[in-house]
């Protein structure tokens, strides 16, 4: 397969082969069906997809926060894969305190609507201390609020001291995804997941919200898994890219692999139909024909056949293309396995 | 020939109340003295970021919302030109024929409850169009539209985001009106999707050689559709020019510091500069001299004490910047 | 672009192959579909028929007349049914010997085994006439011969003699239709003035909000004993119903007006209601096509939770002696009977009033909430 990215950083989380079903009266839904990904250290994994691909499930079943009646079926999710200490979060039971510990410990989640994370009712400064107390229960609330002043100032919040003591409703959506940013931080994680982090934010902040999570990410060391529709903020965030339909990963790659030489044609399509801010006047898009099928009616073999430009007649809608290897790059369709 | 639409010093304050008696203490100034004009089969795009007014100009233009003052002359398809700022509800019936709206939301822009073959033929229906006439015109318009036929006697939510927009669509083509008002038509659309949804307006505008007012906030998006911008920031235009010129060579910093915002689809040119610091100003508490100074990076004291004027700076090109001439801004090729 | 990576877990209201079926499915189907899933309501629902079905042939259900008195059967416990004679199928009951205990004055009932009264399918009995209308004496059941204590009291009898079964039967009659028309009466004015006051909103709004809030701030139970008190005594039983129904839903509008208004002020602001005003559609058009069928059903799901409030307020009043009065039979008027802990120890039966009060009251709250959940099969 494709070469394997460069990495002396050390591997921090990896996902292998994690299916998630939802139950519904209906029937059964499988909503991520065998996805592997590994996060490195001071790397960026974008994963990118349109709605309905899996991608928020996927970060949210690492965390073990899926949705009723969403559950995890099989496949392992590695803390520290290959040393002493490896654990594997997807046996451990939702509200175990171990889990409860790597959440908002050793991940940190960023949310698309930062008031998922935040409450109205309370000081920013008072949820933030809260964070960092429930992963350091030893820290005085003096040493918390000095923390948390800390914390607000490192995600760029103008006059932390001051704005420590207002309340999320008093700040700019820009701000309140600061804070966000902050309580993601606050029990000091080397693993970050944002789930469209800017996708609520006009254009100017998002821009702000980008250059920040590149830059903590960066001195820090944090392993960032950030998902996104955006193939722009793809471009400029990621190092390593998944993308995913219909809760795959179909293909998986570098960067700038990914842009200048797209194997799958999905991948192909999504880029070429991404409105484009040098376009001539009047200019047409290169759409994908219909739409994202719903999960339940998943076509046979390759999920992407009815859509794609290049289906290999008696073949794409008979047999499945191979997976995209774990711990490898590549893209699961007959076309690249033919060029390799 | 006259423009569709003519529309002078719009302006949309909204009280703020407050206490027992609901007493006005302030004003949001959410469009404030706002002038542009609409060609004949020409695009528009109002763009800016969220809160800068462009949604409420789209409303008031329809008169969803009843402007403080300020014209909109609005002249029909082979009518005569009238001033739509002043009309009761009553005086506008009769005139909502020749406008229609495109919606943001496919979602809610849809009544659950009817088949999506009534929803079609509302307008027709409501403006005295003979049954028959409007099967016909149904049919016609689905297929315009891109659906099939079966898709009359079904209710919006068997249909995705994207197919209820064409529905959305074809109710506003419905009249064939002389303007339509298209608020954020593709901002709550799938990327594949919402590429289909472009290529059907483009496709639909050199057909029906449509009159649009298309709002949006991406600049990718706008850059296909529109002939015309005209860039917004707390309630007032700072710049207006034809796409591809204000593309290349902006004319107000805060049109540029946009286009230099939206994330280049290329890993190789990963942006250095540093994004414009700050938030958009409050329409309550508006800065004084231009709004933008705050935020802006070549700001002085001129732009802190005087609000600029949209002028002409070059042909066809307008500014609200003191410094538009002497400056030259980024855009981008 | 809000929310729309929440994939599997939004927008999947239906399999693959019922696609179609629901595709071209009315609200009223949808709603039926999903309320049938909510198994409690569903019983709920088959409760509540049941009861109405009662009221609507309570005579016919009647076994012996509900108002005749008679000192000998005082306190008759309840009586069991024996299906079998000699083995043969011949359903009977043994008629009653009354013995009176010397100590105590009371009398105490004894089985007669010699005496066997048979049970017949629609036997005649007292008169009365079926809907109000048709005069007939066909009851479901009843004995023939005997004495004043010889008959069939399934569920005993109260001091004066009468047969519990037989009132609770007639009562459901009263305090089923009595919530039911203060229901309407509240539905009528909650609708109209809500309907006013999120439709114009300003001045008649705040005019009608404050009526509104007066109204809820007037302590209930005061105000009841007062406006009862004021009925004159000289008003007939059917007078009385009607003030007593007037004056429960002099209370229970205000809720009622309260969800119209919101519906009306949230609605106003949806942008396929805007869409049809951009149509150029009227406002008569507008209420009636667009807003009214997006609320309907919430209204329904309010009334429903609305009843058993109605229902309580009237047996709590008769309770306490201000609703109802006697001869009028209502559940409350039966409780009123068991309201004495000495008449309790001697007749619990009497307690048994309180059974179909409970079992209504809570069929409805749990029709009412299977309904609010159904209402908006596209919420």
């Amino acid at each position: 397969m494709a070469e394997q990215p460069a990495q002396s950083a050390p591997c921090l989380l990896s996902v292998r082969d994690l299916v998630v079903d939802f139950r519904l009266d209906q029937g059964t839904i499988r909503a991520v069906e065998n996805i592997s990904l590994d996060l490195f250290a001071g790397r960026v994994l974008g994963v990118v997809g349109e709605s309905g691909c899996g991608k928020s499930i996927t970060a949210r079943a690492i965390l073990g926060i899926i949705d009723r009646p969403g559950r995890i079926v099989s496949g392992r999710v590695l803390l520290d894969p290959g040393t002493t200490r490896q654990l594997d979060l997807a046996t451990l039971s939702n509200d175990s305190r171990e889990l409860r510990s790597v959440r908002g410990g050793r991940i940190g989640l960023i949310f698309q609507e930062p008031m998922t994370a935040l409450s109205n009712h309370y000081t920013v400064g008072n949820q933030i201390m809260e964070a960092v107390r429930a992963h350091k229960p030893k820290m005085t609330k003096p040493e918390a609020r000095a923390k948390a002043v800390t914390l607000l100032g490192e995600v760029g919040i103008p006059n932390p001291d001051g704005r420590i003591d207002a309340y999320p409703f008093q700040l700019s959506g820009g701000l309140r995804q600061r804070v966000g940013i902050a309580m993601a931080l606050a029990g000091d994680p080397d693993i970050l997941i944002a789930d469209e982090p800017t996708t609520a934010l006009d254009v100017t902040t998002q821009a702000q919200i980008l250059l920040l999570l590149r830059h903590l990410q960066r001195d820090k060391k944090i392993a960032l898994m950030l998902i996104t529709h955006d193939m722009g903020v793809i471009a400029q965030m990621a190092d390593e890219v998944a993308v995913m339909y219909l809760g795959r990963v179909v293909e998986k790659a570098p960067v700038e692999h990914l842009f200048a030489a797209p194997r799958h044609p999905y991948t192909r399509a999504l880029l070429r139909s991404v409105p484009n801010i040098h376009a001539k006047p009047r200019e047409r898009l290169a759409s994908i024909g219909g739409a994202v099928p719903h999960p339940a009616r998943r076509p046979s073999g390759c999920s992407f056949h009815p859509r794609c430009p290049e289906v290999i007649a008696g073949r794409c809608a008979e047999t499945e293309p191979a997976p995209v290897p774990a711990g490898a790059d590549g893209a699961a369709c007959f076309h690249a396995e033919l060029t390799p | 020939m006259s423009n569709v639409l003519e529309v002078d010093a719009l302006t949309k304050h909204f009280p703020i109340r407050s206490g027992l008696l609901h007493r006005e203490v302030g004003r949001i100034r959410a469009v404030d003295s706002v002038s542009f004009h609409l060609g004949r089969g020409e695009t528009l795009a109002l763009v800016g970021e969220s809160g800068c007014g462009k949604t409420t100009v789209a409303r008031c233009l329809l008169r969803a919302l009843a402007p403080t003052s300020g014209t909109i002359r609005f002249t029909p398809e082979g009518g005569r030109e009238i001033d739509l700022a002043p009309l009761s509800r009553r005086q506008l019936r009769p005139l909502r024929r020749h406008m229609q709206m495109i919606f943001q939301d496919p979602y809610a822009s849809l009544n659950p409850r009817m088949l999506v073959g009534d929803i079609i033929a509302e307008p027709m229906l409501v403006n005295g169009v003979p049954v028959a006439d409007r099967q016909a015109r149904v049919r016609e318009l689905l297929e315009l539209v891109g659906l099939p036929d079966t898709a009359r006697t079904r209710f919006p939510f068997a249909f995705s985001g994207g197919q209820r927009q064409r529905i959305g669509i074809a109710r506003a083509l419905a009249l064939t009106p002389s303007l339509i008002v298209a608020d954020e038509p593709v901002s709550a659309l799938d990327v594949s999707v919402q590429a289909q949804i472009i290529n059907l307006l483009l496709d639909l505008q050199d057909r029906l050689r449509l009159s649009m007012i298309f709002v949006a906030h991406d600049l990718g998006v706008v850059r296909h559709v529109s002939d015309r911008v005209a860039v917004m920031y707390v309630g007032r235009i700072v710049e207006t020019g034809p796409t591809t010129e204000l593309y290349r060579q902006p004319l107000h910093p805060y049109t540029a510091a946009l286009l230099a915002s939206v994330p280049k689809p290329d890993p190789t040119q990963r942006d250095a500069a540093p994004p414009l610091a700050g938030d958009v100003a409050d329409a309550g508490n508006v800065p004084k001299g231009c709004a933008f100074h705050p935020r802006c990076p070549h700001a002085q004291d001129l732009c802190r004490q005087v609000r600029p004027e949209l002028l002409e700076v070059a042909p066809g090109r307008m500014s609200a910047c003191h410094r538009a001439r002497e400056l030259t801004f980024a855009g981008v090729s | 672009m809000s929310q729309k990576s929440n994939s599997a877990g939004n927008g999947v209201g239906h399999a693959a192959g019922s696609e179609d079926r629901y595709a071209e499915a009315t609200q009223l189907q949808l709603t039926w579909w999903r309320f049938k899933k909510h198994k409690l309501a569903l019983l709920s629902l088959w409760i509540v028929a049941f009861f109405y079905l009662i009221a609507i042939f309570a005579d016919v259900l009647a076994i012996n007349d509900p108002q005749a008195t008679d000192a000998r059967r005082s306190y008759i416990p309840p009586q069991g049914i024996h299906l079998f004679d000699d083995g043969n199928f011949r359903p009977h009951v043994n008629g009653l010997k009354g013995t009176r205990d010397l100590k105590t004055f009371k009398l105490a009932y004894t089985p007669d085994p010699a005496k066997k009264l048979p049970v017949r399918l629609f036997a005649r009995g007292y008169s009365y006439h079926l809907f109000g209308l048709i005069p007939t004496d066909i009851h479901v059941l009843g004995v023939e011969g005997g004495e004043a204590v010889d008959g069939l009291f399934l569920l005993g009898t109260d001091q004066l003699g009468r047969d519990l079964y037989s009132r609770l039967v007639v009562a459901t009659r009263i305090s089923l239709s009595i919530g039911l028309a203060g229901v309407g009466l509240s539905l009528l004015l909650g609708i109209l003035l809500g309907g006013l006051s999120g439709l114009y909103g300003g001045i008649v709004d705040t005019v009608i909000q404050r009526v509104i809030e007066m109204v809820r701030s007037i302590p209930t139970i005061p105000l009841w004993m007062g406006l009862a008190a004021a009925l004159p005594n000289t008003w007939s039983v059917t007078q009385v119903y009607f003030a007593i129904t007037l004056i429960i839903s002099l209370f229970g509008w205000t809720e009622l007006a309260r969800v119209v208004r919101g519906r009306f002020l949230a609605l106003r602001e949806e942008d396929f209601v805007i869409a049809a005003e951009l149509a150029g559609a009227s406002q008569l058009r507008i209420i009636f096509r667009h807003m009214l069928p997006s609320f309907a059903s919430h209204v329904i799901a309010a009334t429903s939770l609305a009843l058993p409030a109605m229902i309580i307020s009237e047996t709590s009043l008769s309770f306490l002696g201000l609703g109802l009065r006697a001869p009028a039979i209502s559940w409350g008027i039966l409780l009123q009977d068991a309201q004495n802990v000495q008449v309790l120890a001697g007749a619990p039966w009497l307690l048994l009033a309180a059974v179909p009060v409970i079992l209504v009251i809570l069929a409805f709250n749990f029709l009412g909430d299977g309904l609010r959940d159904a209402a908006d099969p596209y919420g």
